[in-house]
């Protein structure tokens, strides 16, 4: 599960150890059933933290504004099923990763002409605009009241969402294995090496004759239609969506879940929002007017003494007792 | 018989300073031709403008047959035209067979791809090993370019380039930071590099300059001042006054 994965020399198949996830996510749908709505928010966020991190740990692109897409892709799912009476959730999704897809490639193609500091406030404006929209447009989206009336029917037709979060969860740990495959396979791939490098260097990608402009906006694209997707996942599970969907704060707690599990990584996707929302569970229940504080102080601490985040905490230890043996 | 590599009358010039003076210059095809000069005589400058990173104020830029002086970077790699950097442009946290092997697939295309690992192109992982071997990198292709020393990464930035099978191969200061000592593991690998790729090299380092060019171009403030073999700079007293001091070469 370390860092740097992919590569010309690199195995492609997957190691027992990258298992782990999925049968402790399978595990805890049967040990832990009066958790399953924290455990499917915890799905869709790792979901949406692997959408940044294709963009933001292998790409090498900084942002402030992921949650436009996943917001676009919440409202879109809530829209159809709330207004149009389209309640197929796998159309929801579909029409939440187009939507997605689309916003990803336009702002996509004019943000990414720019780098560091303007890069950064320009994807903060773009999901400021949309927060904005969705506030006025309460015709449509409910406003600050938010859009409630979202129905979902059941999956294929077969399976049913009920009160304890029973099939949304393993719907979304279905969606979460489509997502995290698809990723995993791009990394791997010479497009996913070729991501790395223009993290890396983009001049010397440039120098060797690469596209960096137009490769930059397509892992923008497929981040931004996978966020899309979280954000429709989102929308089905809670049947309804607000404001905060698409906020800054959304967007820095991702970043901040992935920082925590550890950037660049995949793996630090699945980490980051477990830890981050399993804290803020926990501290929001033992000291509801501070949960904050305990949150901060796990970043401050992992900024200052595990930069690779608890992933690279457990490489290090790793490292440590190759040496010793 | 038409040149690998023409400038016509290239000039750059930012506001009044003016760094690349109407300079006129042919790199033949399977030339060994080197461009020299004083620091702050334009050279890298120069390379810049030929490989895309700067746009000259006017002139032209002939590779080949075609006028490439609108082309961006991109374009012109895939052309022909290669480069190394004065200070190293590697991809650090990667092996040094991916920083090959990215340049290798680049050129066959296969960069983009996506449903693919990358260890199943084996051509390309072949290639870019072939070319480590032929440099001496072979037992280094999974080390990290941070773990490796100095001198082997400027192998690399060599390699890098091969990588991209160019006609025309700039290599601006190979030996840059390498001690004398070392530098003349550098000359060897240049001195095998294959006779069809045309190389213009930029490098102060005088002995490998006189060892390796068969033709020499001494820029002085943005103008050719003199081109010749390396006997005739050697022996030219302007170059002496204003370059080389009272070294003697050739």
């Amino acid at each position: 599960m370390s860092a740097h994965a992919g590569g010309y020399s690199a195995d492609p198949r997957i190691r027992p150890v990258e298992w782990l996830p999925w049968i402790v996510a399978l595990a805890a749908f049967f040990v832990l059933p009066e958790y399953l709505s924290l455990g499917a928010r915890i799905l869709i966020y790792v979901l949406y933290a692997l959408s940044l991190d294709l963009i933001v740990g292998y790409a090498g692109i900084i942002t402030l504004g992921h949650s436009a897409y996943f917001g676009l892709g919440a409202y879109v799912a809530g829209i159809l099923a709330a207004k149009t009476g389209i309640s197929d959730p796998l159309l929801q999704l579909a029409a939440a990763a187009a939507a997605g897809a689309l916003l990803g490639l336009v702002t996509g193609a004019i943000i990414l002409r720019t780098r560091a500091l303007t890069l950064l406030m320009l994807t903060l404006a773009i999901t400021s605009v949309l927060l904005e929209i969705a506030n006025k447009a309460s015709w449509l989206t409910g406003g600050a009241d938010g859009l409630s009336g979202v129905v979902v029917a059941p999956v294929l037709g077969l399976f049913k969402f009920d009160i304890f979060g029973k099939t949304a969860y393993l719907y979304c740990l279905v969606v979460l294995l489509v997502g995290w495959w698809l990723v995993r396979k791009m990394i791997y791939s010479p497009f996913g090496t070729s991501l790395r490098g223009m993290r890396e260097n983009s001049l010397r990608m440039h120098a060797i004759g690469a596209p960096v402009y137009w490769r930059l906006v397509l892992v923008y694209t497929v981040s931004a239609t996978i966020a899309g997707v979280a954000g429709g996942l989102i929308t089905q599970t809670n049947q309804f969506v607000g404001l905060n969907v698409l906020s800054f704060e959304s967007a820095g707690e991702l970043l901040v879940m992935l920082i925590l599990g550890g950037v660049g990584r995949i793996y630090g996707a699945f980490v980051g929002p477990v830890v981050y929302l399993v804290a803020q569970d926990m501290l929001a229940k033992q000291f509801p007017e501070y949960w904050y504080l305990g949150i901060g102080t796990m970043l401050v601490l992992v900024v200052m003494f595990a930069r690779g985040g608890i992933l690279g905490i457990v490489d290090s230890l790793r490292a440590r007792l190759r040496r010793k043996a | 018989m038409s040149a690998a590599l023409e400038t016509r009358a290239l000039c750059k010039s930012f506001g009044a300073l003016t760094v690349a003076e109407r300079i006129d210059f042919r790199l033949e095809p399977g030339a060994r031709h080197a461009l020299i000069g004083p620091n702050g005589a334009g050279k890298t400058t120069f390379v810049n403008m030929l490989t895309g990173v700067l746009a000259p104020s006017s002139g032209r830029i002939v590779l080949g047959d075609e006028d490439i002086t609108a082309l961006g970077q991109a374009k012109r790699v895939k052309l022909g035209l290669g480069r190394t950097f004065q200070i190293n442009a590697l991809f650090r946290r990667l092996t040094v067979l991916d920083n090959v092997a990215l340049a290798v697939a680049e050129r066959q295309g296969v960069a983009p791809k996506m449903l693919r690992a990358a260890s199943a192109h084996a051509d390309v992982r072949e290639e870019g090993m072939a070319l480590l071997a032929t440099l001496g990198l072979a037992d280094d292709a999974s080390q990290r370019i941070l773990d490796l020393p100095y001198g082997k990464q400027r192998l690399v930035e060599i390699a890098i380039a091969l990588g991209l099978k160019p006609r025309v191969l700039l290599l601006d200061e190979p030996a840059a930071g390498v001690p004398s000592l070392e530098s003349h593991r550098i000359l060897q690998v240049l001195d095998k590099l294959p006779e069809e790729i045309a190389i213009l090299i930029i490098e102060h380092d005088m002995d490998l300059v006189f060892r390796f060019a068969r033709r020499i171009t001494v820029l002085v403030q943005g103008e050719v001042l003199v081109e010749g073999t390396p006997e005739e700079i050697g022996r030219n007293k302007r170059v002496h006054q204003v370059y080389l001091g009272e070294q003697r070469h050739g």
